[in-house]
């Protein structure tokens, strides 16, 4: 079948934002203010992202709650998470920046809950020191979409809704544009533009149990392999030990972590309280060890040490896996989590409105009277698309990540709360680096036809076979090897088989048939992530399998424990000649002595300074 | 025009949605809160059009009806002509005594053509209060004008609707209404209170009980109006500023979010109350009370 | 658990019918879990839009047996247990295909609202309001966008005006400015003359169908009107207002 070209509707831009998350709107919304002609794509409506769901808060060390708190200690809370595998240099733009771009979305009308003075108030989170999460009760992340959607609905960028993004345009080397589809009509479309925002989120539609919504299917991973980028720290899939387990309909979907914050605890079926259990001995200092002292933490005394159920997710996420293993979960797989028998009615009502609402309406529950069930389920890519720490650009020239698809702030585990504030952070800083980068743009890059043909072509392709696998059915059957093979905890000789798995699968995606007509049509749109969610699931299991060590949230069975060769290496993903995933082993640079010193300093060295 | 005529067409949409009055495909039961609504009203606009035309037996010691508060004029005798042809003079029965009224008799000058009761003077401000009330229009447009007659099933008379854009502007002065309503309050307390001395001396009868209970009605729909609600806070943006407005808000919202449950309840009263009131007059009931 | 037979509008503008389908419900499943159910076993194009699953997002709104809701928020053993499960597209929208609507009327009307204009900051950099400044605001910003009061409003779904009234959505999203404590802005001549305050009835329809349990009607719309009425209808109000010299915002140009 003969594709024209010209024929095609070719819209152009300086710079194409992908994604309309709260990383893709704070990035458009820096590049008009840098005086950009800027477009966003969103595969569904504006305002639909997946960082809706986001529910806990934003961290920034405003120091609102408790004086104490700086950037420094948000960057050095920020690196033990990530088990020192963080890129440094990012984790001290985030600590520092954060506090600026939560007060910048007050000004532009997010309505914070208020501490008594009247300050944006700020809770208690796990891995953090101090309470450091601006929120609006559970529902922070529709709270962080809406002001930047209503701000930025005003700013002069064009925003394209329900539109897919099938591939990368190049010209000698430099991105060039892009081209991708409306889902309504099946119209295709080539952006030709100067640079392009990569603010696509993760991959959790690899799983299935999984808090992410479909259009997780790993866009941003897939198309930059495809045009020579590279990913990093893949094997980083952060699964939050608080999931859904029942109905089954709803397995995975998130329970915030603002429940434990507010005072819920974890019970397995023998009523323990099991994470005391579970402590790890990095943390054992910082964390309380009798239920007593965490009951006084909890009641606002500033000397107790904080309960074990705030520890980092990885290692609760473990503890419900291995107390369910040893015969102790809770009837439906999971464990309890309590918050009933914690506070009032009245508070949990208050707190944690959309947990009740979830709950009550989904499960048929009401948490304020009984325990929840929850499970571990995968909620976030650590990993994502290699970039500078300062401008957001890949290796690949114009193609710039910010948000969940970037790599380097969390290394190798992520923070609860520290995804917003990424989002708001490197979102303005990859508008900052597109705008730079276009200034030094000697000329417009330009794509070539055939490419745009090659593009057009493959994708119509399910359209128009006689015969071919279901594209649901192969969805079904690579979530089985990845939830098998790729889990919350990994084996080597496991891993070897689900790559040879998800190899095999290849020739299936290639061949998957669609009802042919390009209108809305949720087969041939699924036709086509498959491209992506094989390539993401590749990526992080062939990294997972490379990193022969346990830390943060990838754990290996084979190799317990953190090896200290592995922490001074990142493994880096890229597609090679063949189209095959390829993965290697990149030194580390040695960290700069400032922030190092800042980072294994004791919290007395750091604390104050907050007004 | 016929009710054919003002039917919409019926037809189905892309989308598979009836398009005509009344038409919908739900299923749940959406019909028996629009009819009970009608019935319900339709019932108390009934009675208290006969109870105001009736004239006498509003009073019944010292009891006063609610829907005969304040008595501005009374009348105690009115003229029948007998079989014979006579023209007598007849006292009214359960009629307020002149001392009660506050302007005396029924001035000389009403026109013996038109019908006279001291309730004719005094319902028209309930009536309004209540007939420009957030929640009644919202009763009303559906259950009587069908606009809508319920969620997702369709309305009546397509080009007629403008909201209450032109027509219906006047709904807007509720809160004059409200003004008067709030005086009213305060005058059905007094007659409360009235309600607790017979001749004089203090006791308690079911009649006591009755206007002491219609009063408090009265006042918790009152004070949870929307219009009430907006002028004591909610037309400010800090309450933070304004503790005393704020604290007025939050204890009219609470009204207010029961807003529907007074309304019903206090309109019921009323009319159990003149009912009560007559019911004793007329002797139909005993009066139970203190005073023998 | 039993099978069940839903009644699928597929089609788009130009015509469609209802279409059988059977399946299997499982325990805890809600309509949407159904409706993937069908697409991925029996009609692979069957367009639904969906994002979440969790109520957050607000894509999934369409008539469940001819009532407005959100798929993934309706449980199927809240639907009587007999007989055939109708499910439509929104009515007020225009129909793109199947169970998808085409609702960017509604984003042209949040264009149309000024935006959010604080004042200065205090000296450090931050504001200072209480939280209960805060919670009628917040109410309204609970909003997920769903559009099902902007699809049950009558005076959009059977009267058509949408020329004339943006809506009970950006009613409250006009009231969610207007209550903010920081916000310096004055939307109430455009409330009454551009957003047609006037035109909505207040017959709660849209109360009724939110899913996030809004009270748009007696927090939102209501309080929106009497701000209405303190700007143009009332007589005494005016008259104070001319001898105390306003005290309420001024227009801004």
């Amino acid at each position: 079948m003969a594709i024209d070209v010209k024929e095609l509707k070719t819209i152009e831009h300086d710079v194409l934002v992908v994604g309309a998350g709260g990383a893709g709107l704070r990035a458009a919304i820096e590049c008009s203010a840098q005086g950009l002609n800027t477009g966003v794509v969103t595969k569904s409506l504006l305002g639909k992202a997946h960082t809706v769901m986001a529910e806990g808060g934003m961290a920034a060390a405003l120091g609102n709650v408790d004086r104490r708190d700086n950037w420094k200690i948000h960057f050095r809370d920020t690196m033990r998470g990530g088990k020192f595998l963080n890129n440094w240099r990012m984790a001290e733009l985030h600590a520092k920046q954060a506090p600026d771009r939560v007060n910048e979305l007050e000004r532009w009308g997010a309505v914070f809950d208020r501490t008594p003075d009247g300050l944006i108030n700020q809770r208690n989170f796990g891995g953090h020191r101090y309470p450091r999460l601006a929120h609006v009760g559970d529902r922070t992340g529709l709270e962080l979409i809406r002001t930047l959607q209503d701000h930025g609905i005003h700013q002069g960028f064009s925003v394209y809704a329900e539109f897919c993004a099938l591939d990368l345009l190049l010209d000698d080397g430099r991105v060039a544009g892009l081209v991708g589809y409306f889902r309504e009509t099946g119209e295709f479309v080539v952006f030709k533009t100067k640079a392009v925002i990569f603010a696509t989120g993760g991959g959790g539609k690899c799983w299935r149990v999984t808090s992410n919504s479909w259009e997780y299917t790993g866009d941003g991973f897939g198309l930059a392999l495809r045009a020579g980028a590279e990913l990093q720290d893949m094997e980083f899939t952060q699964f939050h030990p608080t999931g859904m387990v029942w109905p089954l309909s709803v397995r995975g979907i998130l329970v915030t972590e603002g429940v434990r914050g507010e005072g819920g605890i974890l019970l397995n079926n023998k009523g323990e309280r099991f994470m005391f259990n579970y402590i790890p001995e990095r943390f054992k200092s910082e964390t309380a060890d009798t239920e007593e002292e965490a009951n006084r933490w909890l009641a606002g005394d500033k000397n107790a040490r904080r309960p074990p159920e705030l520890l980092t997710r990885d290692v609760v996420a473990r503890a419900i896996l291995a107390e369910v293993k040893a015969g102790r979960g809770s009837p439906k797989g999971g464990a309890f989590l309590d918050i009933a028998s914690r506070r009032s009615a009245e508070d949990i009502k208050r707190k944690l409105p959309s947990m009740y609402h979830q709950f009550k309406v989904l499960a048929e529950l009401d948490i304020t009277q009984e325990p929840m069930q929850v499970g571990p389920t995968l909620h976030y890519f650590m990993g994502g698309i290699r970039v500078d720490a300062d401008s957001q650009m890949s290796s690949l020239p114009g193609l710039f990540a910010c948000g969940e698809c970037s790599a380097g702030l969390h290394g190798a585990n992520r923070l609860g709360g520290n995804s917003l504030s990424d989002l708001i952070v490197f979102g303005r800083l990859a508008g900052l680096g597109a705008a730079e980068y276009i200034k030094g743009l000697e000329k417009t890059p330009a794509p070539s036809d055939e490419q745009i043909e090659a593009i057009v072509k493959e994708a119509t392709a399910p359209l128009h076979r006689e015969t071919g696998p279901n594209p649901f059915q192969v969805h079904d059957e690579l979530q089985e090897i990845m939830g098998e093979h790729v889990g919350i905890v990994r084996e080597g000789p496991s891993l070897e088989e689900g790559i040879q798995k998800l190899e095999g699968l290849r020739e299936k995606v290639a061949a998957v048939k669609a009802h042919p007509s390009a209108q809305f049509n949720a087969g041939w749109n699924e036709a086509l992530d498959l491209r992506n969610l094989l390539l993401t699931g590749l990526a992080v299991a062939k990294a997972a399998k490379m990193r022969e060590e346990s830390r943060g949230a990838h754990t290996r069975l084979d190799f317990e424990g953190e090896r200290e060769e592995w922490g001074k290496a990142n493994v880096v993903v890229r597609l090679g000649e063949d189209g095959g995933v390829e993965v290697r082993r990149v030194e580390r640079p040695d960290p700069p002595e400032e922030l190092s010193k800042i980072a294994y300093a004791t919290l007395e060295e750091l604390e104050g300074g907050n007004g | 025009m016929s009710t054919e005529a003002n039917r919409l067409p019926t037809a189905t949409l892309p989308g598979g949605h009836l398009d005509c009055t009344g038409c919908t495909h739900r299923t749940d039961d959406w019909k028996t809160g629009p009819t009970a609504t009608f019935l319900g009203l339709l019932l108390f606009i009934v009675y208290s059009t006969a109870a105001a035309f009736q004239g006498e037996h509003y009073m019944y010691e010292n009891y006063l009806s609610p829907m005969y508060s304040p008595v501005v004029f009374t009348q105690l005798e009115r003229t029948v002509t007998t079989p014979e042809g006579e023209t007598l003079k007849v006292a009214i029965p359960g009629a307020a005594p002149v001392e009660h009224a506050w302007f005396g008799l029924k001035p000389d000058a009403w026109p013996e053509w038109l019908p006279f009761s001291p309730a004719f003077l005094i319902l028209a401000f309930p009536g309004a209060f209540r007939f420009t009330c957030y929640y009644y229009r919202k009763a009303y447009y559906r259950s009587f004008w069908a606009n809508p007659i319920g969620c997702a099933v369709g309305p009546f008379r397509r080009g007629l609707y403008r909201g209450e854009t032109h027509l219906l502007l006047f709904q807007n002065l509720h809160r004059y209404a409200l003004y008067f309503a709030i005086v009213f309050i305060g005058i059905l307390y007094y007659d409360a209170y009235m309600g607790f001395f017979r001749h004089g001396e203090f006791g308690v009868g079911l009649g006591s009980i009755v206007l002491l209970l219609n009063a408090t009605f009265l006042a918790c729909y009152t004070f949870g109006c929307h219009s009430f609600r907006h002028l004591v806070g909610g037309r400010l943006n800090w309450f933070s500023k304004s503790p005393l407005a704020h604290a007025l808000w939050k204890r009219a919202s609470f009204l207010n979010e029961r807003h529907m449950f007074f309304a019903w309840l206090s309109l019921f009263w009323v009319g159990f109350t003149d009912f009560f009131v007559r019911a004793t007059s007329m002797g139909w009931i005993p009066d139970i009370s203190t005073w023998g | 658990m039993a099978e069940r037979t839903f009644e699928i509008w597929r089609g788009d503008r130009s015509g469609g019918e209802f279409k059988e389908y059977t399946e299997e419900v499982d325990e805890g499943m809600v309509v949407l879990d159904m409706l993937h159910r069908i697409q991925a076993r029996q009609a692979n194009d069957l367009s639904i839009r969906w994002n979440c699953k969790a109520g957050k997002c607000g894509s999934c709104s369409m008539e469940i047996n001819g009532m407005p809701r959100l798929a993934c928020m309706t449980r199927m053993n809240q639907l009587p247990a007999e007989g055939k499960i109708k499910v439509q597209p929104m009515k007020t929208f225009p129909l793109i295909k199947d169970l998808v609507t085409d609702v960017s009327w509604n984003y042209r009307q949040n264009e149309r609202i000024r935006p959010f204009k604080p004042p200065a900051p205090d000296s450090d950099g931050k504001y200072r309001f209480q939280q209960a400044d805060a919670d009628r605001v917040q109410e309204f910003r609970k909003c997920i966008e769903c559009f099902l009061c902007q699809n049950t409003c009558h005076v959009l779904r059977d009267h058509r005006k949408q020329e004339h009234f943006v809506g009970p959505r950006f009613m409250i999203r006009v009231a969610s400015l207007e209550m903010h404590p920081l916000d310096t802005d004055d939307r109430i001549p455009d409330l009454k003359n551009e957003f047609g305050s006037g035109w909505c009835n207040i017959t709660r329809c849209c109360t009724e169908v939110c899913p996030e349990s809004i009270n748009i009607t007696d927090n939102g719309i209501i309080p929106m009107k009497e701000r209405v009425v303190d700007r143009y209808y009332d007589p005494v109000a005016r008259i104070l207002r001319a001898i105390t010299g306003g005290g309420k915002k001024l227009p801004t140009a």
